[in-house]
């Protein structure tokens, strides 16, 4: 059951977000057939609602993502669905590097198997120390989704993170996407 | 299937290749100009912070696409990877009509006196290729005139006492300052500098049937929303197509020159949109690919009679590989600097182009575009975290408190710094692709310490609580800079072309873009490169007078 709630926290995530209704019905058909899965099957693994991640790798990339910016005054990664945008881009841009994200969350929630939990289960400030003392493939993996996490969160929402433009509002940027045009007024063609 | 054979056939329509197929069609030749890419729109281009020609994680938003163009990146020490376009170390310039011009940040510079004569005026450094460009700055300054009146350059040079004899004012007046410029412009004067209004390709007033710029975030690395840039796409190549002597083809991916008897060429083999291999024969070839696909295009063009490629009997195709070294500072503040008035670049000193104590060359020093959020997480100064809270807190409290200035450094050709082909790597259409090696002259790296230095004080006296040098890496560079490949001079055992872009013992084969440029100033060279084009086609058009259209 924890697995299912798990699930649809998830989906009202993900419906919050500003996504057109055809990707949204997708979502939601996704999600529900996960859910579905979730509750025929009695074992095995559950079915996930990312495109690539599973439901694990999910949880432990919003963690990991949530270290990288967290929530203070504003939200932090995790609520703005930097997880979403990750996703996204390792079935389109990105497909090159799914083994290195299969991997390395797989290696991160190994390193905190030492401390007993899996990485999303540890304390906040166990799994900053844990991220401080990465080294090798681990740290090479960890500097990859920094940068991945730092364009989900401060890039266009459009790709699937910084939700609500969380973060141009926390800079002050105005969301309107072309400002300019309210102050313009189009000179005729040809003037 | 034989295509009609036509005057000229012009591979690439971006800067000069734009500019040439405008000048020989309106002289009555007929031309085909050939664009590996498409002929986008600005509503085919979104203004994405994450796909654009400047930061391109999730790819380019004016091409080449992924799929199909790796090249080969050599590092310092000798370790070769493949890149893709939207990966750094490619040295991406673009590939759609209008090339750069498309979606560039549209800086419209002349080069200094000096910079056509560095050689002379420096002596050449050791280990360099340093040389003296085959023209003068009084050659090429009837051909700048033509490109500010025919493309169209605002802005305001009138207050920089560095700038090189000019006969006639910019066409436009400047776009409206920003609050960059009204912090920077006095703080410069207390330093005894010379600010003044940044020329760009821009339109500030209705100019050619186009509106001014709207003064919005999304420039460099965009295409423009109004049609206020001033690019090939919408200035010369549509002047060439009314003519009805141009035709473009677009998704033309030219594969090799074509070669006759003797040292002539007789056309260009191409890859149309279906890949169907096409060969469309000319009295004239002109390349304008951009100095690394030029240069790639003549060493793939390998023959019996030209086993190195074509122009390379002296070795020289590919080499000197250059761009600019940018190096600049950062300063935060504490009031806002952030106005959202674009472009954000709006004023330069030109103060440090030359006269540098023990320096070769120098750079011109401007007020960085707007950053866009994403653009501004590496700005962080030296110990800030780079994750976690700390790094959080540093985007809220400074992004809207922050100055960048920065600058082009000239950088000293060397001939390691080259183009080759690739052994191994292959593109789409199989063909070997663009090796990239060398590194850069001790020199450039020291001036661009020094230019670093300068832009931090500009800061520091514009009332910045913190500053710290933005420093370039010490590799080959190119990028949307990216010249020098296909030198001209006057002896052909050291250059490629002559000085009017012909190609050294092929006499109807020419080179027209920044490949030619022996060195590249201290500015951005896309003016150079239009004019350069003008006055090259007007040769072109001299000696085919008579066998047009």
């Amino acid at each position: 059951m924890v697995e299912i709630r798990n699930e649809w926290r998830y989906v009202r995530f993900l419906s919050h977000q500003s996504i057109n209704s055809i990707r949204r019905r997708k979502f939601l058909r996704l999600a529900g057939a996960a859910t579905a899965g979730g509750a025929l099957v009695s074992c095995g693994r559950t079915k996930s609602p990312w495109r690539f991640l599973t439901a694990a790798e999910g949880r432990t990339l919003a963690a990991l993502c949530e270290q990288i910016i967290p929530t203070d005054q504003t939200p932090g990664a995790a609520w703005a669905g930097v997880v979403n945008f990750i996703d996204r881009q390792l079935v389109g841009p990105y497909r090159r590097q799914q083994a290195l994200y299969r991997t390395g969350l797989a290696e991160l929630d190994r390193a905190a198997a030492n401390l007993g939990k899996l990485f999303a289960d540890l304390d906040a400030p166990r799994q900053t120390a844990l991220l401080q003392s990465l080294d090798g493939a681990l740290k090479r993996f960890f500097t990859t989704v920094i940068t991945h996490t730092m364009q989900g969160y401060y890039g266009d929402p459009r790709h699937g993170g910084n939700r609500d433009a969380v973060s141009w509002r926390m800079l002050g940027v105005p969301v309107v996407p072309v400002r300019g045009r309210n102050r313009y007024e189009f000179p005729k063609q040809g003037a | 299937m034989a295509l009609k054979h036509v005057n000229v056939v012009i591979v690439g329509a971006g800067a000069g290749g734009g500019v040439a197929a405008k000048e020989l069609a309106t002289a009555g030749l007929s031309v085909v100009l050939l664009e590996r890419g498409r002929w986008y729109t600005a509503a085919d281009c979104r203004k994405d912070d994450l796909r654009n020609q400047r930061t391109s994680p999730l790819g380019n938003n004016s091409g080449p696409d992924d799929d199909r163009n790796p090249r080969v990146a050599v590092d310092l020490n000798g370790g070769d990877r493949v890149v893709l376009p939207s990966e750094g170390g490619y040295s991406n310039n673009a590939a759609c009509v209008g090339g750069g011009t498309f979606t560039y940040g549209a800086q419209a510079w002349r080069f200094h006196e000096k910079d056509f004569r560095m050689a002379t005026t420096y002596g050449a450094p050791e280990g360099s290729t340093l040389a003296d460009w085959p023209l003068s700055y009084s050659d090429l300054e009837p051909y700048y005139e033509k490109a500010e009146y025919e493309i169209g350059v605002s802005g305001d040079v009138s207050a920089d006492p560095f700038h090189a004899p000019r006969r006639k004012p910019l066409p436009m007046p400047p776009v409206p300052q920003n609050r960059e410029y009204g912090i920077l412009k006095p703080a410069a004067q207390k330093l005894g500098l010379h600010p003044f209004d940044l020329p760009m390709l821009r339109n500030s007033v209705p100019y050619n049937g186009r509106p001014p710029c709207m003064q919005c975030r999304w420039c460099v690395g965009f295409a423009c929303e109004v049609n206020a840039k001033c690019g090939t796409q919408n200035t010369v190549i549509p002047t060439a197509l009314a003519t009805g002597n141009c035709e473009l083809r677009t998704d033309s991916m030219a594969r090799q020159i074509l070669t006759g008897a003797g040292g002539r060429v007789t056309g260009v083999a191409y890859h149309d949109a279906a890949n169907r291999l096409r060969e469309q024969t000319a009295d004239v070839v002109i390349v304008s690919s951009s100095a690394i696909e030029s240069a790639r295009l003549l060493l793939n063009s390998r023959s019996k009679l030209h086993p190195a490629g074509l122009g390379n009997h002296s070795d020289q195709v590919g080499r000197n590989l250059q761009g600019h070294s940018y190096s600049g500072a950062w300063g935060l503040f504490d009031f806002d600097t952030y106005d959202d008035i674009g472009p954000g670049a709006s004023i330069a000193i030109s103060d440090y182009n030359h006269g540098n104590a023990g320096l070769v060359g120098g750079a011109m020093l401007a007020n960085e575009f707007i950053r866009l959020p994403y653009q501004f997480i590496g700005a962080a100064p030296p110990g800030t975290p780079a994750w976690g809270l700390a790094h959080k807190q540093f985007m809220r409290q400074w992004y809207r408190r922050s100055i960048a200035i920065q600058g082009p450094t000239q950088e000293i050709p060397i001939a390691a710094s080259r183009v080759s082909l690739d052994p191994k790597v292959k593109d789409f259409w199989g063909l070997p692709v663009a090796r990239l090696s060398g590194g850069k002259h001790p020199k450039t790296n020291e001036t661009a310490g020094v230019m670093a230095e300068k832009a931090e004080a500009w800061l520091k006296a514009a009332g910045a609580i913190r500053t710290w040098k933005k420093l370039p890496g010490k590799g080959t560079s190119g990028g949307q800079h990216q010249a020098g490949t296909c030198r001209m001079g006057n002896d052909p055992a050291t250059s490629v072309t002559d000085q009017n872009c012909r190609v050294h013992h092929h006499d109807n084969l020419y080179v027209i873009d920044g490949s030619v440029h022996v060195t590249n100033g201290g500015f951005n060279p896309v003016l150079t490169i239009m004019a350069i084009a003008y006055r090259a086609a007007e040769r072109i058009a001299q000696s085919q007078k008579g066998r047009g259209v």
